[in-house]
């Protein structure tokens, strides 16, 4: 047991499947074709802060959406039977067992000008209102790929609270929204910080939502990235330098997310 | 409040099942309509299944989770072993990097595996396919095994493994016969989990696939850019039965072992 | 990663169970459509030599074809031929079949190395860029006696002066796909996907080349133009038009115009033809004004590994009975001969898929490959149409949120010591 060796295959699949790789990321981002030094790709970045901005802010309000709806859903859950919520979560969480292609798949066949919403409208003599190809429908993909990831965290920090602790705040004269103000949040802080971390990173960083529900038009950062390596704009020292900027930005928020989590799941998220 | 309460559950529930409902409905269309319903056919499930390109690829899919999760879950094991014995800096050290897979955004873990391959193709005979998906595969997958197994040799008494060999077992008895049970939970769970992440992952696979084997949700992607026939609806549908099916028959084992516990309980008593 | 999340993940487990199911039924419906086939079986196969074509018979290799979407017959509609299984069938010889939507992914996949392709089916100018990098071999004709069948209109072509490099798969034009039952105008040229009547109705070319076409065209300047300015007008033109695109696509086109998402759309005249036989009240047009004539022909990349093989594809693909299932299938005009005379007159006199050589010589233009500043000149012009957004109100908000992120953690943080401090008292 005290045999340290045993680690030591992952040890180097680590260093040469993990380290190395994103070490190459920054090469690639710091040299030019030719393989010199260079600062220009980096900088070339600056020029796509647009995209950078319109990622962020969707991403943002995609998790906000998710927050909202997913809050009070998870302190519905945890006051019910302990069967019902077991099989509450289960009905929460088998949408997301089904390919994320094909539900993102599933809501641009809804959204169209001939869609099922808009021939439901029709049918009351409304619309057909343009909803594929916005923004908006970017979020909704967003927000209905992603919900899980926010329930999950806020169920699993909300059951723990104990029951008693607000039993007590009631009898000591909170009203209902005092209790879930001052007892409920504070508690469930560490839950609502996982929740945004786990829905804002893939969030920001998506393509294919952008792709079939927003038209290709605008671009997000994870278009940004893949035009660059696979798509219609071949350029991988920008891309590297892209995805660098793009880890810097994660790395920051998931600093300050960490600043509200507990100190004991630092490590685990 | 119960009735607002329960509402509020089944519009969410709505918002997350009406869309695979839509497609699950479509795929038994006579035409390739999805508005309007104009026959009942089994055509579409038909073609599916003679689809050459979606059935070699569910296999390849099937066998890289297969190879992928049993690697991963035999590495991510013995590093765990290994890991749980070092001292506090280089565990930290080696945890925060595990992480790096798991905290990134998929399209960088893509992309920088990308760039490690394309290196490796230049200078060695390596070819973008089954070898490099595996590998990828396999580089996503560890992190989250030796997370879970982890935390299990926090719980397992840390005088076990002396105790078994004073006892006269050798080493590797007391390996296989003591600490392996112990820790075998978070085994299984490690291993469920990266076999699910595999078959399941899409971007990852994205960047990595190469001339001669695609992943199923590589397939679909491609699919869902092309011309669309409800081929995929039909899909859809099989892929979220197979879902429920799992999850029913995972419930109802659970249920079964829970009240025979609960018997043996009662008769002990 | 919290537990819950994990134990939830967990329960999937019998989904192996399922899937592997399924693919053990899957071999038993496939033999069943076959046998349904044989009875249905409209266009049979036959080859001059099937000596040829029995060489790597029991070799057991494969070989990997890296092709435009929609751009083979794959035996989906009853009675067609599924060509790369004949091709197995007859030379034992695997197909390893995957799709690319444009050339420029074609190009990207390739120069990045790695990925091993056999065969690919670039256009005109990415041959000639391909050519002049070195990402495509010379072909050895002795393999390949059905280049006879390839007429002589398609050969010694700009992009491949000595017919070394490239076989013609099929050609065409670039023309504008449009609903009838709503458009009524008449004389429809390239100005209509700019007409605000039709806003958000209209699609657009998803990559660069096709796109700066159109808006050249418009501009009245050459197809082929290098000039800086001259491509930043026309990124001017199209930045003016992303207003009233829907969306900017490529095979999507077949879903979208098929549905009625869209009414206007430009592209490429094969698909067009597929696409109105399939919804009639589809119209296509070939703007007078001039548009691109592309030939797509097969190539083999350099580190091709089967190069004998993917001759024998390149072949096989010329047989007249393949190049004419490949033709009334995808709709694209095919430059095999043989395979021409097998057409209807109907498809022959269409009047869309194979004009006479005066008018395609004065109306058209063959794309050249752009010099590496131009290409990257229009790729930026590119990137930044596709980034560019005329709501600039949100350009605030997001350094707003962040500063409110790092206001509220620094709050946190002081709650947390001040709340320690009082523990400690």
């Amino acid at each position: 047991m005290k045999n340290k060796l045993i680690s030591a295959p992952y040890l180097v699949w680590m260093v040469v499947f993990i380290l190395v790789p994103l070490l190459m990321v920054a090469y690639f981002a710091f040299t030019d074709k030719d393989g010199n030094f260079t600062l220009n790709y980096v900088a070339d970045v600056a020029q796509y802060s647009q995209i950078f901005v319109r990622s962020i802010w969707l991403a943002a309000i995609a998790t906000v959406i998710c927050l909202v709806i997913s809050y009070p859903l998870a302190y519905i859950l945890t006051g019910m039977s302990k069967n019902t919520q077991s099989t509450m979560l289960m009905l929460v969480m088998l949408p997301m067992w089904m390919n994320f292609l094909l539900r993102t798949y599933a809501w641009m066949t809804m959204l169209g000008n001939n869609g099922i919403i808009n021939s439901i409208f029709g049918f009351f003599g409304l619309g057909p209102y343009k909803m594929l190809n916005t923004e908006g429908a970017v979020v909704l993909g967003m927000v209905y790929n992603y919900l899980p990831y926010m329930i999950l965290p806020l169920y699993s920090v909300m059951v723990k609270i104990d029951k008693s602790v607000i039993e007590a705040a009631s009898d000591l004269g909170c009203n209902t929204w005092n209790t879930l103000f001052r007892v409920v949040l504070p508690l469930s802080l560490p839950g609502v910080m996982s929740g945004i971390t786990m829905v804002f990173v893939p969030a920001i960083s998506t393509f294919i939502i952008s792709r079939m529900l927003g038209g290709g038009g605008n671009l997000l950062i994870g278009d940004l990235i893949e035009m660059q390596f696979l798509g219609n704009a071949y350029n991988v020292n920008l891309g590297a330098a892209i995805s660098l900027v793009l880890m810097v930005i994660i790395l920051l928020i998931m600093t300050i997310m960490n600043q509200f989590g507990s100190d004991d799941e630092t490590v685990l998220m | 409040m119960k009735k607002i309460s329960k509402v509020y559950l089944g519009l969410v529930l709505m918002f997350l099942y009406v869309p695979i409902f839509v497609l699950i409905v479509f795929s038994f269309n006579t035409t390739k309509s999805r508005t309007v319903m104009s026959g009942f056919t089994f055509e579409w499930y038909a073609k599916l299944f003679r689809n050459e390109i979606i059935m070699s690829s569910l296999a390849n899919t099937i066998l890289i989770a297969v190879i992928a999760s049993v690697t991963a879950t035999i590495l991510g094991t013995a590093a765990a072993i290994g890991i749980n014995n070092m001292k506090k800096l280089p565990k930290a050290i080696v945890l925060n990097i595990t992480n790096f897979p798991i905290i990134n955004p998929e399209i960088v873990t893509g992309v920088s595996l990308m760039l490690l391959f394309v290196f490796f193709a230049a200078r060695m005979n390596l070819e973008f396919g089954f070898v490099t998906l595996l590998i990828a595969h396999i580089t996503f997958s560890v992190p989250y095994v030796i997370l879970n197994v982890m935390p299990k040799f926090r719980q397992m008494d840390p005088f076990l493994y002396e105790a078994a060999q004073d006892l006269g077992c050798n080493s590797r008895q007391a390996f296989f016969k003591v600490v392996l049970p112990e820790i075998m939970p978070g085994v299984v769970s490690g291993f469920l989990m990266s076999f699910t992440f595999s078959l399941d992952d899409f971007i990852i696979s994205y960047f990595t696939c190469g001339s001669d084997s695609q992943t199923l949700p590589v397939t679909i992607y491609s699919m869902t850019r092309r011309k669309v026939s409800p081929e995929i609806n039909a899909l859809s549908t099989l892929i979220f039965l197979v879902v429920v099916i799992a999850l029913v028959l995972k419930n109802f084992v659970e249920r079964r072992s829970e009240s025979r516990s609960l018997k043996t309980k009662e008769e002990s008593l | 990663m919290n537990n819950s999340l994990k134990r939830i993940i967990a329960l999937l487990f019998p989904l192996v169970i399922g899937t592997s199911l399924l693919a053990g039924c899957s071999s038993d419906s496939v033999t069943d459509a076959d046998e349904e086939s044989e009875e249905t079986e409209v266009q049979t196969l036959t080859v001059a030599d099937e000596e040829y074509y029995s060489k790597f018979r029991d070799s057991g290799i494969s070989i990997n074809v890296y092709n435009w979407g929609e751009y083979i017959s794959d035996g989906s509609d009853e009675g067609t031929l599924n060509v790369n299984a004949e091709f197995t069938k007859l030379t034992g010889i695997k197909v390893n079949y995957t799709n690319y939507a444009t050339n420029e992914e074609l190009y990207a996949k390739l120069k990045g190395g790695g990925a091993s392709y056999d065969i690919i089916i670039p256009s005109d100018y990415m041959i000639s860029r391909m050519i002049k990098e070195d990402m495509i071999q010379p072909l050895d004709f002795g393999n390949i006696p059905n280049y006879k069948y390839i007429g002589e209109s398609y050969k010694n072509q700009a992009y491949d002066p000595d017919n070394a490099y490239s076989v013609p798969y099929t050609w065409g034009t670039v023309g504008i796909i449009y609903d009838t039952t709503l458009i009524e105008e008449e004389n429809i040229d390239w100005d209509i996907l700019w007409n605000e009547d039709y806003a958000d109705r209209i699609l657009m070319f998803d990559n660069p080349r096709d796109a700066f076409a159109i808006a050249e065209i418009r501009l009245g300047y050459s197809l082929n133009s290098e000039d800086f300015d001259e491509l930043e007008n026309a990124a001017e033109l199209l930045k003016e038009q992303k207003k009233v695109v829907q969306a900017y696509v490529m095979d999507e086109i077949f879903d979208k115009m098929g549905a009625g998402e869209a009414l206007i759309a430009p592209y490429y005249a094969g698909d067009a033809i597929t696409l109105m036989d399939e919804y009639e009240d589809l119209g296509f047009v070939i703007p007078e004004s001039g548009t691109n004539l592309f030939i797509d022909a097969m190539c083999i990349p350099s580190g091709a590994k089967q190069k004998e093989a993917a001759e024998m594809y390149i072949n096989f693909m010329c047989e007249p009975d393949i190049a004419y299932a490949t033709t009334s299938y995808i709709g694209y005009s095919t430059p095999n001969t043989a395979a021409y005379e097998m057409l209807d007159d109907e498809i022959k006199n269409d009047g869309i898929s194979y004009l006479d050589e005066e008018y395609l010589a004065q109306n058209t233009t063959v794309f050249r490959n752009l010099s590496d500043e131009a290409n990257q000149k229009m790729q930026d012009l590119w990137t930044e149409l596709k980034s560019t957004h005329d709501e600039t109100k949100n350009k605030w908000l997001v350094p707003l949120f962040m500063l409110a992120c790092v206001i509220l953690s620094i709050t946190i943080l002081i709650m947390r010591y001040i709340k320690k401090k009082k523990d400690i008292f």
